[in-house]
């Protein structure tokens, strides 16, 4: 480099390299935007794929003309609950109607009940394709054509998979039909329970971590130990709670402890186990969360309080927590946006594969909705993508309300402390 | 301590009159010895995760390389014999039988001394079973044991037939990270760079929320977003015959954006943490600004950065929900990113996604997977924390 220096020297007193490191520094600083660029279009395109696939065309096949089996012309819907009654016993078997009757008397259902069985066992309609936005967007006649050759008795429809219906019904086995509520409720009562034993647990240890510990050998085994559970995969705290909650808790979890379950054929796999498992999961990130805010707070703050004779739990009470409260809160929020998103440790504690009823309580069986994002996107069948991205957006939406909550109070708390 | 306690105590001795001093201790606070403590469980929860998780996995895993398999070898009795008989025929189907191993028929477990032609000969009611008159026809079974050689050793992973080499797994977790790195590593050093040494604040404060957006997205619309954007696109690049629909090259990428936002927050990090005077000192040597990043601030920063790359690398090889949507199910011992192959993870997930039942096999070949993960990440997150303290540059 000095050699190439002097000969540069030699030659002119200004050093023509400039020109050319000039020009290589911009280039190299256009590679970076572009870099930056690149992750900006990955999300565009991560955004866009799920809105593709969330709305767009779908062509219906009937097995029958729900017009063929009104006796006037006048619109299924439209009709009298005895009438569709009389149409449904004349398309289902015998047996199949008796079962109806079973379940629930037809003296008993409603207009809209009846309306619902018709649909689903006599007209049964078939989604036999669909088209993403973009492409019912652009190609809007092609796409009719191509249902009037391939599918003539189909009808062509543009459908919301995210509507009111997906969020408000729960699940089924029919794309069409099928929603989010259960998931929604199951990981509503599996973040609530995480929450009630994490934040607690969590801002403990942070407190004791920051104001009591001392330099010694016990204190620096939890630091590091929290430190490196942070970075421990998810899956192996579903592993230990499979371990722990389902197996060897499974009196507790289960609630046969509680006489909630009979103990012959109790299972572990509850929201219980789901809520454990995902508390130890998000314990060490609280506790650094609330480790760095209460590590904020100004020194001359407690020396204040324990100069007018506050104890340490006074000082800690009164002064530390407060204003560390808007740092905790923040950083707890971020963690629990991070349990909503978490699957595979649930999946391995054992989510259900498919349930309808909402959950009753910390035992029941429970889904989630990543979970089921997950196992509808592993169906081969390609319309269940569809209610994936309906899912995904529900979800998206969730975390960003969580994460626009985590905002708020940050703002509201630290106007308060000012 | 306390002015106010001290006061409170001098006025009960003016009350009371009473000129002992006793009054005057260190009187013990129950209650704040008692929070202390509630505390320090608090803290020491976190151990006893770490404890739970040790001895869970190590438990399993145990049972997982102690616990005797039984294999089918196809090879039936061919005759019948009573309980004193000690050598007998045998089809010369199936598979060998081996000199020195355990063999089962029906419930009694037999150890083979010899095999001559057809015949073969042995110890009867071993292993505490007891010796009784068997069929012609009955299915031999050989014990299989699943060694750390066989574990460690073998390329194939099929629990059906008792073959358990762990590489298949292993690699197919090694080509995601390796996809996932090589895409995360250049961006994400790129995306730091720019914003720690070219960005206008403007430009990082509307950036750095972006990243965050995309840090915040749960891995499941990752996993989404492989299969259902990332594989029709491999396909459509390169033709859907190299492609397979599940490949772990589509996953790898994906993974790769999902890591993205964690190497450039790191390795920005590391980048803003050099003083600023360096930074000055090159530029007013008359470097030019990629000069100055390239040639002082990264070597610099390396540290933080390597660390950057190495916690990287550990989320990469835990990472699930990504692998076992895009990558494949089912173990697949190859090199080529476009085939599709199982992860450790991608397994666990796939094998305990059913009703799984307590002490089977698979029960345990989870663990001892679950095991071989929380090593390898940790070694990982331990050499990253050691990294940063051992070769931390200080500037003060």
């Amino acid at each position: 480099m000095i050699s190439e220096r002097k000969t540069v020297i030699a030659r002119e007193p200004f050093d023509p390299g400039v020109r050319h490191r000039n020009r290589r520094a911009g280039l190299w600083r256009r590679v970076f935007k572009a870099a930056t660029a690149v992750g900006i279009v990955f999300l565009a395109a991560l955004l866009v794929s799920i809105v593709n696939d969330a709305f767009g065309y779908v062509a219906i096949e009937n097995s029958i003309d729900p017009a063929a089996l009104s006796p006037d012309g006048t619109p299924l819907a439209a009709l009298p609950k005895d009438v569709l009654t009389q149409i449904l016993a004349a398309n289902v078997s015998k047996g199949l109607f008796r079962r109806f009757e079973h379940d629930h008397p037809f003296e008993d259902r409603t207009q809209e009940d009846v309306y619902g069985l018709i649909l689903e066992h006599v007209v049964e309609p078939k989604i036999v394709a669909q088209w993403t936005l973009w492409d019912s967007l652009t190609r809007r006649r092609a796409i009719a054509e191509d249902v009037a050759t391939r599918f003539p008795d189909a009808e062509l429809r543009f459908e919301t998979w995210l509507d009111v219906a997906f969020i408000t019904s729960p699940q089924s086995a029919d794309a069409a039909r099928a929603g989010v509520r259960t998931a929604i409720l199951g990981s509503l009562w599996t973040i609530a329970i995480a929450i009630v034993i994490a934040f607690p647990l969590g801002v403990g240890a942070a407190i004791y971590l920051q104001e009591y510990a001392t330099e010694n050998a016990i204190n620096r085994v939890i630091q590091t130990n929290i430190t490196n559970l942070a970075g421990v995969p998810s899956i192996i705290y579903g592993m230990l709670g499979l371990a722990v909650f389902v197996r060897a808790l499974q009196p507790l979890t289960s609630g046969a402890l509680f006489g909630l379950a009979d103990p012959t054929t109790a299972n572990g796999r509850t929201i219980l186990s789901a809520g454990m498992t995902l508390a130890l999961l998000i314990l060490p990130l609280i506790i650094i969360n609330a480790q760095e805010a209460i590590k904020a707070v100004p020194n001359s703050l407690r020396e204040a309080s324990f100069g007018l004779g506050a104890t340490r739990w006074q000082t800690i009470w009164h002064h530390v927590l407060p204003s560390a409260m808007p740092g905790i809160l923040t950083g707890t929020i971020l963690s629990i946006s991070r349990a909503v998103g978490e699957t595979a440790p649930l999946v391995v504690v054992g989510a259900s594969t498919y349930i309808t009823m909402d959950p009753s309580g910390p035992f029941s069986k429970f889904t989630t909705l990543p979970i089921q994002i997950y196992q509808w996107t592993a169906r081969p069948q390609s319309v269940f993508r569809n209610i994936a991205a309906a899912a995904i957006v529900v979800l998206l939406g969730l975390l960003l309300s969580l994460n626009a909550a985590a905002i708020l109070l940050r703002n509201r708390f630290s106007k308060r402390a000012l | 301590m306390a002015m106010a306690e001290n006061e409170r105590e001098l006025r009960t001795l003016a009350r009371t009159g009473s000129d002992s001093m006793r009054g005057l201790r260190r009187r013990p606070r129950v209650a704040e010895t008692l929070i202390q403590t509630f505390l320090f469980i608090c803290g020491a929860i976190s151990i006893l995760t770490t404890v739970g998780i040790v001895y869970e996995l190590g438990k399993e895993s145990l049972l997982f390389f102690t616990r005797r398999q039984w294999e089918q070898t196809n090879k039936p009795l061919a005759e019948d014999i009573e309980a004193d008989r000690t050598a007998f025929e045998v089809s010369t189907s199936g598979k060998p039988l081996p000199v020195g191993e355990l063999i089962r028929i029906g419930e009694e477990i037999m150890r083979v001394q010899l095999v001559e032609g057809g015949t073969v000969t042995v110890e009867r009611g071993v292993r505490g079973t007891t010796a009784t008159a068997h069929r012609a026809g009955l299915e031999i079974q050989a014990a299989q044991d699943v060694t750390l050689v066989e574990f460690f050793g073998r390329t194939e992973w099929n629990p059906q037939i008792g073959k358990f080499g762990i590489w298949a797994l292993v690699n197919a977790t090694l080509i995601t990270s390796a996809v996932a790195l090589s895409v995360s590593l250049p961006l994400g050093l790129g995306v730091a760079i720019y914003l720690s040494e070219y960005a206008t604040e403007k430009a990082r404060a509307t950036l750095k929320p972006i990243m965050e957006v995309l840090a915040g997205v749960p891995t499941v619309v990752y996993g989404y977003f492989a299969l259902t954007f990332m594989t029709p696109l491999l396909r459509t690049l390169l033709g859907t015959r190299t492609v397979e629909i599940y490949n772990t090259a589509s996953a790898g990428i994906v993974m790769g954006i999902l890591i993205l936002p964690l190497v450039s927050s790191m390795s920005e990090d590391a980048l803003s943490a050099v003083p600023n005077s360096l930074r000055e000192a090159a530029y007013a040597l008359g470097a030019t600004k990629l000069e100055t990043a390239i040639k002082v601030v990264v070597p610099a920063a390396f540290s933080g950065l390597t660390a950057a790359v190495i916690v990287a690398a550990s989320r990469a090889i835990g990472e699930t929900m990504i692998v076992a949507i895009a990558a494949g199910a089912g173990p697949n011992f190859t090199f080529n990113p476009f085939k599709a192959a199982e992860t450790m993870t991608g397994h666990i997930v796939r094998i305990s996604g059913g009703d799984l039942s307590y002490n089977s096999l698979d029960y345990n070949s989870i663990f001892a997977i679950g095991l071989m993960l929380f090593v390898m990440t940790l070694t990982l997150n331990i050499v990253s924390q050691h990294i940063v303290r051992r070769f931390r540059e200080e500037y003060e």
